[in-house]
């Protein structure tokens, strides 16, 4: 049996007729106890799970996913990365997760297709061009890499933007970071998963939580459609169903569901080799490997839970992505989806113990959780295995409303999250 | 383009419309006395139902807040209340 991917296993197997490739991933039967366990197992839940096991040699744990592992929002996102943040706090969590990204294929001997080809934010008239240079200096000043970047230059990095001086968003410069790009999302979870159970997780497909075990006021474990699973701490993963699994455990949080929206055209060959965002449309494109241009833009306005998108927010992103491309009119549209996002009154994420002891967060990351995947794990599995703050998740504490310390994000960055 | 319907104006469309919050807050008083958590929970903390919920829209067009009940899930709209009145 074929147990480590490479090049070299790869044309063994070539040879063998690809019979002997190993299973990426058990499906046990649930225990009856756990030490961890983790509700959710999108991106956010099996990096946790991957970490506790890795770092802190915790491996008595369950992933419970009601549905398939990565078919939440980790399977409806646009796939980009970056850390163009405009707080301290901010850089330091985003920052931490790039990092960890760069890493990622090696680590877990799966190739999560990182490609670091940049994002570039254009600014549309003078006074954006000096607000991103207050961008570009607070993201230099917090250690990550930044560059203001004229307008040629960004002609230079998407020739075929629309470069007209009477476009209604002409093109003054822009906030370039480099080291940000997009990798493949359903490599994110497989490859987390896989090297998680490895280490001996057990990951549970099909296997809804609906309700919690409490005693003496904290909380021993969770009911499932599977039975009772006890556990000495649990960790919740859930994104667009946060305040749903909450409301089980009885408390509420600070948080709104909103349905956001992406598409992509039918593939074309290379013609776009970096990540695009348009603050003055809310648009933001990028091409797959396979061609296809991903669309993205802000959210519907509507509360929702139903992981399907209205037509105006649609309609919107694409006036925006002609706006922005002209020549895309040529483009068929391919596929359009929604996902439901949990969104913080600070667009920032809850990170850290929640109202019932023993019970601990990792939610609100509203429009951007696929690029925190890596951080947001590493982060819940050092509270799950030492009941205290990672220094980096700290500010991310749900006291921060109490204490008045939001990070305002939509505000500090002015990115559409 | 979903139709909601203003109190005022009748069923027009979704985007002329804003959420404004969940429905049934009650702001604590007296000022002096509300201590923060009380304040964050009443500023911050929803219940974000999956399903039934009652909330405050504004239909932008021509001003007028109103107390809509819909369905987060289906998006169906039970009905739009006018708080003209103590509806809420």
């Amino acid at each position: 049996m074929t147990d480590r991917y490479s090049a070299l296993s790869l044309f063994k197997e070539g040879l063998r007729g690809h019979k002997g490739w190993k299973q990426a991933w058990r499906s046990p039967e649930p225990q009856s106890h756990y030490d961890v366990i983790i509700i959710g197992g999108g991106g956010h839940g099996l990096a946790t799970a991957y970490y506790l096991a890795k770092v802190h040699g915790i491996r008595r744990v369950a992933v419970l996913e009601k549905g398939w592992i990565g078919g939440g929002n980790t399977g409806r996102n646009t796939t980009t990365i970056r850390s163009n943040y405009f707080y301290p706090e901010s850089v330091a969590l985003y920052d931490f997760s790039l990092k960890l990204y760069e890493g990622l294929s090696k680590e877990l001997n799966y190739n999560i297709m990182l490609s670091q080809r940049g994002v570039a934010t254009v600014a549309h008239s003078d006074a954006e061009m000096e607000i991103s240079a207050r961008i570009v200096n607070a993201m230099q000043i917090n250690g990550t890499d930044a560059e203001l970047m004229t307008r040629d230059q960004i002609i230079a990095k998407a020739p075929l933007l629309n470069q007209s001086n009477t476009a209604r968003y002409p093109i003054f410069g822009g906030v370039w970071q480099g080291r940000a790009g997009v990798a493949r999302h359903d490599a994110v979870a497989w490859g987390y998963a896989r090297a998680a159970d490895r280490l001996g997780v057990d990951i549970i497909q099909g296997c809804e939580v609906s309700g919690f075990l409490i005693e003496g006021g904290r909380c021993a474990g969770v009911e499932t459609s599977r039975g009772t699973i006890r556990a000495d701490r649990v960790g919740l993963a859930v994104a667009g169903h946060s305040s749903v699994v909450a409301e089980k455990a009885g408390f509420k949080l600070p948080l709104h569901i909103y349905t956001l929206q992406a598409m992509v055209s039918e593939p074309v060959k290379p013609c776009l080799d970096t990540v695009l965002l348009y603050p003055g449309t809310g648009t933001y494109v990028s091409q797959s490997d396979k061609g296809e241009m991903i669309i993205g833009g802000g959210i519907d306005r509507v509360p929702s839970y139903a992981q399907r998108g209205n037509p105006p927010v649609q309609e919107t992103v694409i006036a925006g992505l002609l706006e922005m491309f002209p020549s895309f009119g040529q483009l068929k549209m391919l596929r359009q989806w929604g996902g439901i996002v949990d969104v913080t009154p600070d667009s920032s994420p809850l990170i850290g113990p929640s109202p019932l002891p023993g019970l601990y967060l990792n939610c609100g990351w509203g429009t951007g959780g696929f690029k925190a995947i890596p951080a947001g794990g590493y982060l819940l599995a050092h509270l799950l295995a030492t009941g205290d703050h990672h220094p980096i998740s700290r500010p991310f504490d749900l006291d921060r409303f109490e204490r008045c310390r939001l990070i305002d994000e939509a505000a500090g960055s002015g990115i559409a999250h | 383009m979903q139709l909601f319907t203003c109190p005022f104006c009748g069923p027009r469309a979704e985007t002329e419309f804003f959420y404004g919050a969940e429905a049934g807050k009650t702001r604590p008083e007296p000022a002096s006395d509300v201590k923060a958590e009380a304040w964050a929970a009443y500023l911050h903390t929803n219940a974000n139902p999956k399903g039934a919920t009652r909330e405050i829209w504004l239909h932008q067009t021509c001003g007028e807040f109103f107390l809509m009940e819909r369905d987060t899930v289906t998006h169906d709209v039970v009905q739009s209340v006018s708080l003209r009145g103590d509806a809420a």
